[in-house]
């Protein structure tokens, strides 16, 4: 067990293209952290350069306490999963996970005890004998955990162990991790691109963007506050809904109406772009007939067309769709790209994905009276996706004294 | 439409093996009946087959093939294993060179080479040795052992490697262990087409010799006589092609059944 460290770490590959740029991370010892970002944005790198598969351009890594930049990854006495398993298909399953320790030379009455408890912890005594063909994708990807778990390595590097497995078999495993991560409680780095898994596992959760980091922190933390337009859409689902908006008169401008804004963001605002995006979270709204006389004050009301519901039984969710312009930025650009959403047909102005309460009466096609909350509505800076409402760290919403 | 395959399997198969039956069936005809036209022979005998194996010519010329081709298949098997792994797993200054010269080599015709290889082997002294055999054997089979092996690394998913690595493998750990085990049906592969390609080579054989030292079989066949020289040796011809023809079918049944498609199903998802 050890913690990682790495400073200013930088990836540069021979024709110039960097991968990674000036990477500052510190890992706890038997901290579980996940590097999530779209594909593309050198997460799986930084993981290779911490398993030592790949070269460090610049930088040091140093896991407990030690540079190792220089050395091989046999050396590091670190284990890693990988997102195909690996596993070697001439070997059994006992050999596979047998694999590491005889190679450290250990005698064979310790590599069996070894193996057979982690067999056990797994549930794969049954399937010690059987070839890797013979397994199913669960059995297969236990098996490669089996393989990093048997000898106590100081850390555990996974690189999205589980985008291959269907999405029941993993949700459950995703507990399966979880709970062998807190069982072992060794340094864990979880490698994914899907955020609600970065959201359910992990102590720390670290947004990756071309190559940079963005944003590191607490599942929670990332959501009520996100530092940018990236995090803000990347985190969430349904995610954030991003508005154009503009400054006039001391209010903000939206297809929503204008919205008042408090001293702090107007303070802000003198020396902001005229033209801004403003980012609210599907359940900030409500339907305005359920909302108390008290919470009204707090926000603002709106009326739109329903387009669908969607109801969750515990939920519905509506979408709206409003006139004005839609938000437009890299980033945003970005996370649709991401998420397959810009072969979408979008229509005119731009659409709204609302969180009503289930008792909510609203009807598809209607006009329906809508209640936002101001004090959970984020303003950012589409030049640099910049979070305006942050303010040490916290969100306080656009109308903050 | 299963039937008209089948139709169309089985005369590519009888046009394949016709030549074959009437070579044996010719190695198993008395001389006087020879030029029957039956494919069955009216009278069976193995007079050739004893013929063959008491000339000296014959088998020291078997000798010669077997050691040769051995000798060719193993050093470029090796040599084409360790090149092909490179090509396809490391990105190094010149890889596309060499690949590029190889398949130049492979696609060269030997038949204009024969000549200057001629006047080299002479003037170096190793004319009509086995050497001088095995020198251009190697050079023409490593093109096809290279691509074939590399075709089978390419194969090989880079995680094993890479996995090996991480569970505590130095790099040739790791491919003695994880990546050669999985590369065997493809080394068999090559090792077999390497061997019928020097097996049955007559151009170089019949160019680069000139005595019973180093004559294989294809060029000792052409110096068949019969017992008088009025006499037609087809008889021996025959029996001699129906022996050399052996080697090869063990060679491929004994290895055939080391290549195992589909070895490495299991290793990755997919």
């Amino acid at each position: 067990m050890a913690d990682i460290v790495l400073d200013k770490v930088s990836k540069k590959y021979p024709d110039g293209t960097v991968a990674v740029r000036d990477v500052d991370l510190e890992i706890a010892d038997g901290e579980f952290v996940i590097l999530v970002g779209p594909s593309g944005c050198g997460k799986s790198t930084i993981l290779n350069m911490i398993a030592g598969l790949e070269d460090i351009s610049s930088g040091d890594l140093r896991i407990d306490g030690e540079r190792v930049n220089d050395k091989a990854p046999r050396d590091r006495d670190i284990a890693m999963v990988f997102q195909s398993y690996a596993l070697y298909p001439n070997m059994t399953v006992r050999e596979n996970m047998a694999f590491p320790l005889r190679l450290a030379k250990l005698d064979k009455a310790t590599i069996d005890e070894k193996v057979n408890d982690a067999a056990k912890v797994l549930e794969l005594t049954a399937l010690l004998d059987r070839k890797p063909a013979n397994l199913s994708g669960g059995q297969r990807q236990r098996v490669a955990m089996g393989r990093a778990i048997v000898r106590n390595p100081k850390a555990f590097l996974m690189d999205e162990p589980l985008s291959n497995l269907d999405a029941k078999l993993r949700v459950q495993m995703r507990t399966v991790v979880s709970r062998l991560q807190r069982r072992l409680g060794t340094t864990t780095v979880y490698v994914t691109h899907d955020q609600t898994e970065a959201m359910t596992l992990g102590d720390r959760v670290v947004i990756v963007r071309a190559g940079a980091i963005q944003q590191v922190g607490e599942p929670q933390q990332l959501y009520d506050h996100p530092a940018n337009l990236f995090v803000a859409g990347f985190i969430g689902s349904p995610s954030m809904n991003f508005l154009h908006a503009s400054v006039a008169d001391g209010r903000l401008r939206t297809a929503l109406g204008d919205l008042p804004i408090g001293s702090r963001v107007r303070g802000l605002l003198s020396d902001a772009p005229e033209n801004l995006i403003i980012g609210i979270r599907p359940e900030h709204f409500e339907d305005a007939a359920l909302v108390d006389e008290a919470a009204r004050a707090k926000g603002t009301e709106f009326e739109a067309p329903v387009e669908l519901v969607e109801s969750m039984g515990s939920d519905k969710y509506v979408y709206f769709t409003v006139e004005g312009e839609r938000a437009t930025s890299a980033e945003l650009e970005e996370l649709a790209a991401d998420a397959g959403a810009s072969d979408l047909p979008t229509g005119g102005g731009a659409n709204l994905v609302t969180r009503l309460s289930a008792e909510s009466a609203v009807k598809e096609g209607e006009n329906w009276r809508v209640w936002v909350n101001l004090e959970k509505i984020h303003l950012f800076d589409p030049s640099n996706g910049r979070n305006l409402t942050l303010h040490e760290g916290r969100a306080a919403g656009v109308t903050a004294e | 439409m299963k039937l008209r395959w089948g139709l169309l399997d089985a005369v590519v198969v009888v046009f394949a093996l016709l030549p074959v039956l009437w070579i044996v069936s010719l190695s198993f005809k008395t001389t006087a009946t020879l030029t029957d036209g039956n494919l069955i022979p009216r009278e069976w005998t193995l007079e050739n087959y004893r013929t063959i194996f008491q000339t000296d010519q014959f088998v020291r010329a078997l000798v010669n093939s077997i050691g040769i081709a051995l000798i060719s298949t193993t050093i470029a098997v090796v040599l084409g294993t360790m090149a092909a792994y490179a090509v396809a797993r490391l990105d190094f200054p010149g890889k596309g060179a060499l690949v590029g010269v190889s398949l130049l080599i492979a696609m060269f015709p030997q038949v204009s080479l024969v000549s200057p290889l001629f006047d080299i082997e002479r003037q170096l002294g190793i004319f009509d040795t086995w050497l001088g055999l095995i020198l251009p054997y190697i050079t023409f089979s490593l093109p096809l052992a290279i691509y074939t092996l590399s075709a089978f690394f390419k194969q090989i998913p880079w995680d094993l490697e890479k996995a090996a690595k991480m569970d505590g493998a130095t790099q040739a750990q790791a491919f003695r262990k994880v990546i050669a085990p999985l590369a065997a049906p493809g080394v068999f592969t090559s090792a077999i087409l390497v061997f019928i390609f020097c097996w049955n080579d007559f151009l170089f054989a019949i160019s680069l010799t000139s005595t019973e030292r180093s004559r294989t079989v294809p060029a000792a066949l052409s110096f068949f006589t019969g017992a008088s020289q009025f006499e037609d040796p087809t008889g021996a011809i025959s029996a001699a092609a129906v022996v050399i023809t052996i080697p090869i079918i063990l060679f491929v049944l004994f290895f055939q059944r080391r290549i195992v498609a589909g070895l490495t199903s299991g290793a990755v998802k997919g």
